[in-house]
């Protein structure tokens, strides 16, 4: 089992002839995603990495049947490409861009209000169902069919976090990279109440950043709705206030947004906060085995 | 990005948005004419520095008559501010903002930020004016008023009224509503990250003025607003964090001897952390991005070893929009184009490993090659400490 996707999903990709959206279709081809079609203004009617490509993304829909959707289009249009996605009515739209100007996402955001579309991003890594489909940028050979949910604001350091439950044996149910900008269409208790769903997911890996208060609302989902072990890092605990961290979301503001604040809130919900990025897979063994005894 | 006080006020000011009259000076020479032209004393002199408590700091003085304004200016011009918000180093001061001086009758705070969680902006609105709002926000919560900005709404009359009535604006709500709406607009048009007017002050006769403003652009919709570009100010940013910028790197300097170019924001923090975990320090924050090229590699190695205090560097790569390869090579090219002092670990993880791995051991240069990030960091913190 898994949330989300699956060796059923039929993806297509917006922007697929660019450099990025190219690469990554293949990457995604060659891990047994199904790729159905491709969708870039001004190009419809050719054939890129063996998919059709549209010129509309309702074209593509109706003529593939469709039903996710990765975006890999420039900063600029790409919150014109999550609105067409949703007003598609296709149920889970992954967008990978970074970069988009904020008040774009709040006004896309607001188009999504009240719809089925799921939002997944933006500035994200993507979503994989190891062994099944990979939506995204992650590399696939680092994952492992299991039962471990991973739930990050971050890429890379999600696939560190992979690789170390993978060499522990453990494997992953879903790995979800919700993203790392201010504003986002998945939020960690949006995932974690997708996992909780999920009977096969048996433990957590929530991976946190300074800036926000997302850590904090995880916090008391979990406490509230969860008996399955989490185990969270919070990244930017030698980040200075003030400064934005790469990710534009990633930014202590007068003082709140804190790792310290985030640390204290996820332990006080009762969960098992590592210090050490390279601590992870293995708390979460640890946690497992202490379940399973 | 952020501005100086006196441009945001010009902004402020061309969406109708009362401010005092003032214009900025850089030279004492300026000051008489430009207090000619604000007329009759009292006259603010406010240094402009990317910071804010700067009337703590000694930043903000009032002068009764021109000469006093002129002797305030060379004061302050030159001067290095120390305020809670620039770190003991302090900040120089090159500008300075003259104005009118008012008679201020009580006031206020007003601002709009994003709110993460509604996933919109919102407007903000304290009677505690001029205490920074994070510290009514951890002491008197109860005095925040809020009103959401919904897209294709904007703010409503009615959502005006909320805040003028809640702040006890009776006899100015109207005036109250216009500036909350230029406020708005300003923000939206602007693309900006924040907007503050702090205080927000009722002069004795009546009328709403921003004191003071300041006011944060999104850097992801600069593209869009060439005019704004403009308004950036070099030489209150960091000369390494400019140059980054210049090549697209995310580059913030810290306090350390470890430096560290990693792919990935969260990577990249969490391996400072690592760093410190591993009894070392941090010099830096350097995301290469995803999908950098060699030349961009290269120049964040380049930027990364002009800072002296970096005794030992840590590359940490994990790929994945990234390759392994593509690193390498800009590794390489950048090591060899420089000639590099200090020691460097390697660790890399992800697509087209292999590959990137044998560039790095066949470059001939003296590279550790690290298993894992743990063993990366307490090698590189060794290093950096002189140890082996």
């Amino acid at each position: 089992m898994s949330i989300l996707v699956n060796r059923n999903t039929r993806l297509l990709v917006q922007g697929i002839t660019g450099k990025e959206g190219s690469f990554h279709t293949r990457q995604c081809a060659e891990y047994g995603t199904q790729v159905v079609a491709g969708v870039t203004p001004g190009k419809g009617g050719t054939t890129h990495q063996g998919v059709p490509v549209f010129n509309t993304v309702i074209e593509a829909v109706k003529n593939t049947g469709a039903d996710a959707s990765v975006i890999f289009v420039p900063p600029p249009f790409a919150a014109d490409a999550i609105v067409e996605a949703a007003d598609a009515k296709l149920p889970l739209v992954v967008c990978i861009t970074e970069g988009i100007p904020t008040l774009d996402m709040v006004r896309a955001k607001a188009f999504l209000e009240g719809k089925e579309t799921r939002l997944i991003g933006p500035n994200c890594p993507g979503i994989i169902t190891p062994g099944e489909c990979k939506i995204g940028i992650m590399p696939g050979s680092i994952h492992r069919p299991g039962s471990v949910g991973v739930i990050s604001r971050s890429g890379t350091l999600t696939y560190e976090a992979v690789a170390q439950l993978t060499a522990r044996n453990l494997g992953q149910s879903t790995c979800i990279g919700i993203g790392g900008d201010p504003v986002i269409g998945t939020h960690f208790i949006d995932a974690l109440a997708l996992f909780r769903e999920d009977p096969a997911t048996r433990g957590i890996v929530l991976i946190g950043e300074i800036g926000g208060n997302a850590e904090e609302a995880a916090a008391t989902y979990i406490r509230d709705n969860l008996d399955i072990p989490v185990v969270a890092f919070i990244a930017g605990r030698t980040a200075p206030p003030g400064k934005r961290m790469g990710h534009a979301g990633a930014i202590i503001a007068g003082g709140s947004g804190t790792a310290a604040e985030k640390t204290k809130a996820l332990q006080s919900a009762g969960i098992r906060v590592v210090e050490s990025p390279a601590g992870i897979g293995e708390a979460m063994a640890e946690e497992l085995a202490a379940k399973s005894r | 990005m952020k501005i100086h006080e006196y441009q945001a006020k010009a902004i402020l000011r061309q969406f109708g948005v009362k401010v005092p009259k003032g214009e900025v000076c850089f030279t004492p020479k300026e000051v008489a004419g430009i207090v000619a032209r604000l007329g009759s004393g009292p006259y603010v002199v406010k240094a402009q520095i990317h910071a804010g408590g700067r009337g703590k700091g000694g930043g903000v003085k009032i002068a009764q008559s021109a000469t006093e304004a002129e002797s305030l200016t060379a004061q302050i011009i030159g001067m290095t501010l120390v305020t809670p918000q620039t770190g003991s180093e302090g900040k120089r001061v090159r500008r300075v903002l003259l104005e009118e001086g008012l008679q201020i009758a009580s006031e206020l705070y007003l601002g709009i930020v994003l709110d993460r969680s509604q996933g919109m902006p919102v407007m903000m609105a304290s009677s505690e004016g001029g205490v920074e709002i994070e510290e009514v926000a951890r002491l008197s919560p109860e005095k925040i008023l809020r009103e959401p900005i919904r897209p294709g709404f904007g703010l409503q009359p009615f959502q005006a009224r909320n805040l003028a009535y809640g702040l006890g604006l009776g006899a100015q709500a109207d005036k109250a509503q216009k500036l909350m709406t230029a406020l708005v607009q300003a923000f939206g048009d602007t693309d900006a990250s924040m907007a503050e007017i702090n205080p927000l002050v009722i002069t004795r006769d009546g009328q709403l003025i921003a004191l003071d403003a300041k006011i944060n652009f999104d850097d992801n919709a600069l593209y869009r607003h060439p005019n704004l570009r403009e308004l950036r100010d070099l030489e209150e940013e960091e000369p390494l964090e400019v140059e980054a910028s210049r090549f697209g790197l995310n580059y913030i300097k810290l306090h350390g001897e470890v430096g560290c170019m990693v792919n990935g924001a969260g990577l990249a923090m969490a391996t400072m952390d690592l760093i410190q975990l591993a009894g070392g320090a941090p010099a830096n924050f350097l995301d290469v991005g995803g999908g950098a090229s060699t030349e961009q590699v290269s120049n964040a190695f380049r930027i990364l070893l002009s800072d002296p205090s970096v005794k030992a560097v840590l590359i940490n790569i994990f790929g994945g929009i990234m390759r392994c390869d593509i690193v390498a090579e800009g590794v390489v090219a950048a090591a060899s184009r420089i000639g590099v002092k200090v020691p460097v670990v390697v660790r890399l993880e992800g697509t087209n490993v292999e590959e990137g791995r044998r560039i790095l051991l066949n470059s001939g240069l003296n590279f550790s090659v690290a298993d894992g990030m743990l063993d990366a960091a307490r090698k590189v913190v060794a290093l950096s400490q002189g140890g082996a």
